[in-house]
């Protein structure tokens, strides 16, 4: 591992001037993925600024119904949370169908945000990447891709985005609070952090060096069912080839209204808008499931060996509708 | 028993140590030197850093000790405490053998650095129990013969200490079938989906959840 140097923050405004005069610092919250990718070689700080200990964990009630999760929750403090299961179970089964026990008790809600991609040709520094190295090359495009993203790539990189957690966020309409240099903050809707990768996938997200998330906040929660489901490799502890997540108020055999988000297909929590109207006010049955699993995937395209994504993401996502259709 | 204990970082130029701790360590400094950093970094990139003083509690002992912000809590207690109970095994945080108890959490030691544990409580394998007095736990390994070669072991049972916590406040898991539950059952499902952080080469699986069964509570 690179040397760098090492600084406990005292407050948010300081943590963020820090990195912004910086622009080979790094925040550190958990640790479990950057300290990993250092040792790799691929994040090379010269300094880093541990956030861990900001007072960021709190996860509070809102004015307008919903929950503040502070940055610096713990994934295994959220999703045992009894107002998150009682209320966003969908957000206890993504973040429980996510990493180990271990990693849960380390890893932070900001972190599981901007997690890195687990491409392996991004953690192989022997290997083209355009993630890690802009203008390289993409290995994954004519290599073993049987993991890489099926929908919102790019020539530049078919990388997916790993977090279950943003996926189920992303279905609950969350807003990201940000802080920045000389004390600046604003908020961002879940879908406008991650950035599709284009012709930069080395830019991931819309935040500015410097720039740190202090929370992320629930509005109340939708009608309906929530329901998280991920298909993956092994039965626990692995990243998702593909997730749904889905709420859906369908009481009457009629849909009022339903959110969708799929994980483990592209560079970020994939939603689509449309495939939502589509199904909004339709009898709760196959062929309105169908007509929003088309919608979700149009433009889908695989790249060789992920190809089955497309349609086990079809068929994951009218099981799921399914499911959450079932009084 | 406290342990005092200054790591040698080897040779380094006195130039680049003052240097290094311009750059790094006052924003003032940093602030009037904007490009410090890089430009020291341009001359002697692998230069080791400035170890770092933290106060760490260890198995109920104070330790105070000077780290290099770049060791990881594991090799912090294998090679500096000389506590080798915990393994490494992949050191990327997906097989367990690193397993310990950080203020009473089970985490991956390899997959977190001493620095950031100023003031924290660990607990490892050796804190557990002892040859003459077992933990309960411990002993179950032994009565269900729950390994084989024996690596993995001590990051299983610090694993499924914090597990039996867990579960104990009514933490859901991914294999409850209502996370909103209030109380969780320990069916073997459960114990197992829980302790998919831990991986046994030897594949004791079924023996390591016989002696974990047999301190749980009845399911």
């Amino acid at each position: 591992m690179r040397g760098f140097t090492y600084e406990r923050a005292a407050d948010v405004a300081s943590a963020c001037a820090s990195v912004a005069q910086n622009s080979s610092a790094r925040f550190i919250g958990g640790g479990t993925n950057l300290i990993d990718l250092m040792r790799a070689g691929v994040e090379r700080p010269s300094h880093i600024v541990d956030i861990s200990r900001l007072g960021l964990a709190e996860i509070a009630e809102t004015p307008e119904g919903g929950l503040k999760i502070g940055a610096a929750a713990l994934n295994s403090d959220v999703a045992a949370d009894r107002r998150v299961r009682e209320r966003y179970p969908l957000l206890s089964q993504a973040l429980l169908a996510g990493a180990s026990g271990q990693i849960r008790n380390k890893a932070s809600v900001g972190g599981n945000l901007l997690q890195r991609t687990r491409c392996p040709y991004f953690y192989d520094t022997r290997m083209p990447c355009n993630k890690r190295s802009p203008g390289a090359g993409c290995a994954a495009f004519d290599g073993l891709n049987r993991m890489s993203a099926v929908l919102g790539a790019s020539r530049s990189c078919i990388a997916t985005h790993p977090s279950d957690m943003a996926v189920a966020m992303s279905a609950l309409d969350a807003e990201v609070e940000i802080a920045g240099d000389g004390g600046k903050t604003r908020t961002l809707p879940i879908g406008d952090l991650h950035r599709l990768p284009g012709e930069t996938p080395d830019i991931e997200t819309n935040l500015r060096h410097g720039e740190m998330i202090t929370a992320v906040v629930l509005p109340p929660p939708p009608a309906g069912r929530q329901i998280y489901r991920k298909v993956r490799d092994r039965a626990s502890f692995a990243f998702a080839l593909v997730s749904v997540a889905i709420t859906l108020d369908a009481t009457g055999g009629r849909i009022g209204a339903a959110r969708i988000a799929l994980g483990g297909v592209a560079p970020k929590p994939w939603r689509v808008a449309r495939a939502e109207e589509i199904v909004s006010g339709q009898s709760a049955e196959r062929m309105s499931f169908d007509a929003a699993a088309d919608a979700v995937l149009e433009g889908a395209q695989g790249y060789g060996h992920n190809d089955f994504k497309i349609e086990l993401a079809r068929r994951t996502l009218l099981r799921t509708f399914e499911t959450a259709s079932q009084a | 028993m406290t342990v005092e204990r200054l790591m040698d970082f080897g040779a380094v130029p006195e130039t680049t140590r003052r240097d290094l701790l311009l750059a790094g360590g006052a924003t003032a400094a940093a602030a009037a030197f904007p490009c410090g950093i890089a430009a020291v970094r341009a001359q002697v990139p692998m230069a080791a850093p400035e170890p770092v003083r933290i106060s760490i509690t260890v198995n109920s002992d104070a330790v105070e000790l000077a780290v290099d912000p770049r060791m990881g809590l594991l090799d912090m207690l294998r090679e500096e405490l000389r506590l080798t109970g915990s393994k490494k095994g992949c050191d990327h945080g997906q097989c367990g053998a690193c397993t310990v108890l950080l203020n009473g959490r089970r985490v991956n030691a390899c997959l977190t650095l001493a620095v950031m544990h100023d003031g924290d409580d660990i607990r490892t394998i050796e804190g557990i129990g002892s040859p003459e007095s077992l933990h309960p736990l411990q002993a179950a390994f032994i009565e269900r013969d729950g390994y084989q070669c024996g690596y993995c072991t001590p990051g299983q049972i610090c694993s499924a200490l914090g597990m039996l916590e867990e579960a104990q406040a009514g933490w859901p898991s991914h294999a409850s079938a209502d996370v909103a539950a209030p109380e969780i059952s320990l069916t073997d499902a459960e114990i197992r989906e829980r302790m998919s952080g831990n991986i046994c080469r030897c594949a004791a699986y079924p023996n390591i959840l016989a002696a974990i069964r047999d301190v749980a509570p009845e399911a």
